[in-house]
């Protein structure tokens, strides 16, 4: 059983919470697990990545080789398109249409997610709205983590369960908020 | 026994805390931050050691060599071109020696993901011609560190860890284990530690008398694993610290792999490498950074009847990062199937300024002061500042190494160049800009220095500085600046026009100005916010 995940967003909107959140879920799960992630100048409002590995056995690489992820995880959709060569051909993109413009360039909306369509499966959610009606704008990470657990290959209690001791110190409304973006990510993934 | 999620640096760090520390002191730069980062958490928690951010690499290893001397065992961590700057302390340590454990961390950055050169720290480990480690992973690194103080107190020498980008930020569980207690109160011999001729001779003399030990040392290492194929000879691997995965990775599904060494300490493991070399015909050497280990194989005239193929004849690229893609192609496998690229250009998305950060509005002011200025330098150096090479600002014309934007300026103006400008960060210039401002102050040199003091140092994550406020106002006066061409100016778009006029004014005038520009960085203020 193993899993290999790219995670992508720009600096500053929470991948690294994400992982955070399956890092621990894979220790409590008895998994092996190795995410390498991008520090320093790259997360200044650029392209930032992640690659996590999940496995029961041996992981070498810290690395995900082109070719050999199973999901791409993105918090924004352009992000999303930016590593489709690291995908399997049967591939699953879980990714967010919220589009981050901070650059000139940004191509059109609807012109990105054509192309993320054309994946042979994908999974597009609206994390912005959704996570405005968890409680907070800035819980769309934890949209997008919900949109994923289902096909993740981690126990969604074991999911749940770090949520929760991340976003406890933070008071009762963020914690809920954070665990009612979970609930909205996930039936959004389902009823896509 | 208890299993954590760490970062590679953190390993290494939780190994030393482990292995005893006493003291430990870094000045921040990626990838090694996160080492001293973490023992600064951990020192707060238990108050059991020390853990300092230091002002510059080179005090930072002098500290912890102090710590050394003292008889405790002690850390110094930095990012590989942290140890030029404490280059002079380093070589030196290893003819004094070190008397309690001492563990140097140097975090190489292959690929430059944040950096200006991909130089391996390995050199530095040859040309001190002390112990040096290398790990593959995030236990690697926690048991290796731990090793190290034993081993540095065995040789009475420094032991340097080279760690990569990939592995210092890198996460993983790491199983611990107890803790040793740390070491007495123990001086270091006079005779060792005075590096009077007489004595460094001497010294040098033990460094070269261990060497063939250390070379023991290496071969015995339970950390380099050799495994020969018999039936098939052709072909073998040499791999080194993170390159080593991405090997594993490329033949995880064979049954047997081909013959391979993983090597993880130096010096080299020769009499391993010579049982591998002999088993076989050809030999691929993967190694992330330099071909150290390639480059010494084949030494002038190569090895008579074999070849050996990696970055410098071979399938492996001299330059950038290793990747398992490249290091298969190497191995000759096929490539993964991949879903095709979408076929949509796909814009790209460089890191920038944050929203709202003075550095934009003080290169925003600075550009309107040198608007029609013909032949104008600005010389920049190490930090979120430096950004302002990028669109929208095109504001600086250099970035070389801490401290270079004030002296390449006095260079530059020395020799005729106006108007020079320099910028630098509050943190910067405490590390190394205060050396050269001094001398420039003495020569009243025509240059305009603006020091952009946020009170961080923001790139790396936000860590303590050291020139900052009205201390950094006495400082520069203290280092003999005329006092009316020390101007400070608070970089926000409502003071765009008065800012603008009095860096025009400063650069107007023929000798040394200082323009401070005061506000803090946004990031560190949303931090006390939240």
């Amino acid at each position: 059983m193993k899993q290999d995940i790219i995670l992508a967003g720009v600096g500053g909107q929470g991948i690294l919470s994400i992982a955070y959140v399956i890092d621990n879920a894979a220790l409590a799960d008895g998994l092996f697990f190795k995410q390498a992630e991008v520090h320093g100048m790259a997360q200044r409002g650029g392209a930032v990545q992640s690659h996590m590995r999940l496995s029961d056995g041996t992981i070498w690489s810290d690395l995900i080789p082109k070719g050999g992820a199973d999901m791409i995880l993105s918090v924004e959709p352009l992000e999303a398109l930016r590593y489709f060569d690291y995908l399997k051909p049967d591939g699953i993109v879980v990714t967010s249409s919220t589009p981050f413009r901070n650059i000139p360039d940004y191509p059109e909306v609807d012109k990105v997610l054509e192309a993320i369509r054309k994946a042979p499966r994908s999974v597009i959610v609206d994390s912005e709205k959704l996570a405005k009606e968890a409680g907070t704008v800035k819980a769309q990470n934890i949209v997008l983590l919900g949109a994923a657990s289902s096909f993740l290959i981690l126990k969604p209690e074991s999911l749940l369960k770090t949520i929760d001791d991340l976003f406890r110190g933070r008071g009762t409304p963020v914690l809920e908020a954070n665990l009612k973006a979970f609930d909205l990510g996930k039936s959004a993934a389902l009823g896509s | 026994m208890p299993r954590q999620i760490l970062l590679g640096d953190e390993a290494v760090a939780l190994g030393a805390v482990h292995a005893g520390l006493s003291a430990a002191y870094s000045y921040p730069g990626t990838p090694a931050s996160e080492v001293l980062e973490y023992l600064v958490r951990q020192a707060a928690e238990s108050k059991a050691f020390t853990a300092v951010w230091s002002v510059n690499e080179k005090t930072a290893y002098e500290e912890a060599l102090g710590a050394s001397f003292a008889g405790k065992r002690s850390l110094v961590s930095f990012k590989h071109v942290g140890l030029n700057v404490a280059a002079d302390p380093f070589m030196n340590s290893a003819i004094t020696g070190a008397n309690g454990g001492f563990l140097v961390v140097s975090a190489d950055d292959p690929g430059m993901h944040s950096s200006q050169n991909e130089q391996d720290s390995r050199y530095y480990v040859q040309f001190a011609q002390i112990p040096g480690y290398e790990p593959s992973d995030h236990q690697e690194a926690y048991d290796m560190a731990r090793e190290a103080y034993d081993v540095s107190e065995r040789f009475g020498l420094p032991v340097l860890m080279r760690l990569v980008t990939r592995l210092s930020h890198s996460r993983s569980a790491v199983e611990t284990r107890d803790a040793r207690a740390q070491n007495g109160l123990k001086k270091g011999a006079e005779k060792d530690w005075i590096l009077l001729p007489v004595n460094a001779r001497r010294r040098f003399v033990r460094l070269l008398d261990l060497q063939a030990e250390m070379t023991r040392f290496s071969e015995e290492s339970r950390f380099n694993i050799l495994r020969l194929n018999d039936r098939d000879r052709s072909f073998g691997v040499i791999a080194s610290g993170i390159a080593y995965n991405y090997f594993r990775e490329a033949v995880a599904s064979d049954a047997v792999p081909p013959s391979f060494l993983k090597v993880s300490t130096y010096p080299l493991p020769e009499k391993l490498i010579r049982e591998l070399v002999g088993h076989v015909g050809a030999i691929l050497v993967l190694e992330d950074g330099y071909p150290f280990i390639e480059r010494q194989l084949k030494g002038l005239f190569g090895i008579a009847g074999k070849t050996v193929l990696g970055k410098m004849s071979g399938p492996l690229p001299a330059s950038g990062e290793l990747t398992p893609d490249i290091v298969r192609r190497a191995l000759g496998r096929e490539p993964l199937a991949s879903l095709p690229a979408s076929g949509l250009p796909l814009a790209g998305r460089p890191p920038q300024l944050c929203v709202g950060c003075p550095h934009a509005d003080a290169f925003k002011a600075l550009n309107k002061a040198l608007e029609g200025v013909t032949g104008a330098s600005v010389f920049s150096d190490i930090g979120c500042y430096t950004l302002g090479a990028l669109p929208p600002y095109n504001a600086i014309h250099s970035c070389v190494c801490m401290g270079a934007s004030i002296s390449m300026a006095r260079g530059a103006s020395d020799v005729g160049l106006y108007p020079a400008v320099s910028v630098i960060g509050d943190s910067t210039f405490a590390h190394s800009g205060l050396t050269p401002l001094l001398g420039a102050a003495a020569a009243n040199t025509d240059m305009t220095v603006i020091i952009l003091d946020n009170a961080t140092t923001a790139m790396t994550g936000g860590q303590p500085t050291y020139g900052s406020g009205p201390g950094l106002l006495r400082l520069v006066e203290g280092l003999g600046v005329a006092k009316e061409h020390i101007r400070t100016i608070e970089p926000l778009p409502k003071h765009h026009d008065k800012n603008v006029q009095i860096i025009k004014d400063e650069i107007a005038y023929r000798g040394l100005s200082v323009v401070v520009a005061v506000r803090e960085c946004v990031q560190e203020q949303r931090k006390k916010r939240s």
